[in-house]
């Protein structure tokens, strides 16, 4: 326990005193928003929802990327050498959370403030913002370990975590569309307890799978 | 048991009896379905096999976790080969079925989607692997992404095909086909011949690869 909390503030000092890739990914994110605004406007709710959720993917992907990429082949046997795998990964899922936590909410935010506001439940809809994006981000967080393992880029991210996602994506789309209209929808918290089923799994993978990644 | 032939001969024979059963055997006059409806002999089928040899594939891919056997490893690629070439035909079946009975082979119909999805995750599972050149590495690493996909998609493939409408038969519910639109007669073919028969075949196929896999890996180390 005491170990996951040392190695998550080591990835939270590291991130204050590097900046450059925080606000490199703020950016990445007001970029991405604000070309969405020049090309579509403001437009009508479905729309919005699947743009929004576009973006939240590739906001993911690069903000969580570098998490496992940035780690260089001797630091990480350090790591091996005082802390153990399971403490590695943990430690890793809980920042890359915190991470789409922060992404997410400036997200909605920024949606909300270029793209119009079509929404007739905010507040649910910045819920399910941050229950999907955090999901998101565990889920690529174990892609970014294996691309790092493989030695590859951010591509193969892509490559290996589009398919896996989209079942999740649709998911979450269906969940938000019920955030843009008062109608109430059947099977709410059916998709909602399927996510959350889902998040778990990947976890639970995470750990168990995580430890046949480390060793070389 | 793989060496013995009388499988191979099994399966051949089922298969003959299911193509002959199923062309000219008789089967209930559905609306719109009609006669399409024998390709439940070879689409549903696919699938069947689809998933038992991705199923295979995942057993292998956790045998190579716990023993770090290489041949386990390659019965794991092998065996995620021939689900992939039985997704690709069971997709290519659909369309063409769809063809006759929807209209147009591609109507983003759920479980065309997910069909399609489960074949890119097995591609990238074979892109992952290339990308690495050490031996060792690239078992590792390729069992451990099986195992995830696997465990991360098929739930969902299983699951969410249930919450959304399709025109799919089977419609909602049923990920595969509908139970009620065959009778007793079709399942007589379906169940003992195509299915078992179809993956015969398949499980041939892959004996075959993999022996020539183990040879083309006993030159490279010799």
């Amino acid at each position: 326990m005491n170990k996951i909390i040392t190695l998550l503030r080591k990835d939270i000092l590291l991130e204050i005193r590097q900046q450059y890739s925080f606000y490199g990914i703020l950016l990445y994110v007001v970029s991405t928003i604000f070309v969405l605004y020049l090309a579509m406007g403001q437009p009508e709710g479905v729309v919005w929802n699947g743009l929004f959720w576009m973006m939240e993917l590739f906001v993911c992907v690069n903000a969580v990327a570098k998490s496992f990429l940035q780690e260089g082949r001797g630091r990480m046997l350090y790591f091996y050498s005082i802390a153990g795998a399971v403490d590695f990964i943990v430690a890793k899922l809980l920042f890359n959370m915190a991470v789409m936590l922060v992404m997410s909410s400036v997200s909605v935010l920024l949606f909300w403030l270029l793209l119009g506001d079509p929404l007739a439940h905010m507040l649910q809809f910045v819920a399910m913002a941050v229950f999907g994006g955090t999901g998101l981000s565990l889920l690529f967080t174990f892609l970014s370990a294996i691309a790092a393992r493989a030695q590859q880029n951010a591509a193969l991210i892509a490559i290996l975590g589009f398919p896996l996602i989209i079942p999740q994506l649709l998911l979450l789309m269906r969940l938000s569309n019920t955030a843009f209209s008062d109608v109430v929808q059947g099977g709410f918290y059916q998709i909602v307890l399927l996510l959350a089923g889902l998040d778990g799994l990947t976890v639970v993978l995470s750990i168990i799978l995580f430890p046949f990644l480390w060793k070389d | 048991m793989l060496h013995r032939s009388w499988w191979k001969i099994l399966g051949v024979a089922l298969l003959l009896y299911a193509f002959v059963a199923g062309f000219i055997g008789p089967v209930p006059a559905k609306p719109i379905l009609n006669e399409t409806i024998r390709n439940l002999y070879f689409h549903v089928a696919m699938w069947f096999g689809m998933m038992i040899f991705f199923i295979v594939s995942l057993v292998y891919s956790i045998k190579y976790l716990r023993s770090g056997n290489l041949k386990h490893d390659w019965y794991a690629v092998e065996f995620a080969n021939s689900g992939l070439l039985f997704g690709v035909l069971g997709l290519t079946t659909g369309a063409i079925w769809a063809n006759y009975t929807w209209g147009k082979p591609w109507s983003n119909d759920i479980k065309q989607l997910g069909a399609a999805i489960a074949i890119l995750i097995y591609f990238a599972y074979l892109v992952l692997r290339n990308s690495i050149p050490d031996l060792d590495k690239r078992a590792r690493i390729g069992a451990v992404y099986n195992v995830f996909a696997f465990a991360m998609l098929f739930p969902t493939i299983w699951i969410i095909p249930r919450l959304v409408d399709s025109l799919h038969p089977g419609g909602m519910g049923n990920p595969a086909f509908n139970t009620k639109d065959i009778d007793s007669r079709m399942r007589l073919v379906f169940w003992p011949g195509a299915v078992p028969g179809w993956t015969l075949l398949g499980l041939w196929i892959t004996s075959l690869r993999l022996r020539l896999k183990i040879l083309e890996e006993k030159k490279l180390i010799s």
